[in-house]
């Protein structure tokens, strides 16, 4: 079971309770797939650094769980297959980024160490 | 030739430059995460491109993390690929 992060735009036309439909189906696709969701945090409407598919924002969404490796092959089919998801990302989280995750999640970088990750 | 004027062949050094250090190694940060654009800044210039490791100071494992890290930000439309005044 490794530790997974998926980041996914969204078309910024999406509503938002699609947007939650959105999440929710994936949420569900991998608890299907036999992963755990950990952590989903939506960042919602921001502007793109470029744009892509001539729009200039979109809708972010960070989707943390764990799964067996087999599972993502089956996420990915699903995610090119939607229309509404722009661009997708899945990453491996190693130890320290699970540690990191967590730290940042219940606070622990505010303003710990001088100047280096601010919360 | 006056006798107190003393010619060098090399210029003198004025001030030492700061010693730089891998702030990855000095403040125990483990993982670079591609999410923190506000850290990620600190690696990369006015256009966008990532800095050497001369200037930005990092040791090359964790100039690899940085490097890592700010291609995926770049891939997922957090940073962008080349522009101007970025700061």
């Amino acid at each position: 079971m490794n530790h997974y992060e998926l980041m996914v735009i969204f078309t910024p036309v999406l509503s938002d309770e699609d947007y939650k439909a959105a999440q929710k189906k994936y949420a569900d696709l991998v608890a299907e797939l036999g992963g755990a969701a950990v952590h989903s945090h939506p960042w919602g409407l921001k502007s793109l650094a470029y744009p892509i598919q001539k729009k200039t924002t979109g809708i972010y969404w960070v989707f943390e769980f764990t799964a067996p490796s087999s599972a993502n092959e089956k996420l990915k089919i699903q995610l090119l297959r939607d229309e509404k998801v722009m661009r997708h990302m899945i990453t491996r989280l190693d130890k320290y980024a699970v540690e990191y995750n967590h730290v940042k999640r219940n606070g622990g970088f505010a303003m710990q160490n001088k100047e280096k990750q601010e919360a | 030739m006056a006798k107190n004027e003393i010619k060098y062949l090399t210029a003198i050094k004025q001030e030492k430059p700061k010693k730089k250090f891998c702030r990855f190694r000095k403040y125990g940060i483990k993982y670079v995460d591609y999410k923190d654009i506000e850290f990620l800044k600190k690696f990369i210039n006015e256009q966008g491109k990532l800095l050497p490791r001369r200037l930005s100071g990092n040791s090359l494992k964790y100039q690899r993390k940085v490097q890592e890290a700010v291609k995926k930000a770049r891939q997922m439309a957090l940073l962008p690929y080349v522009t101007d005044l970025l700061k």
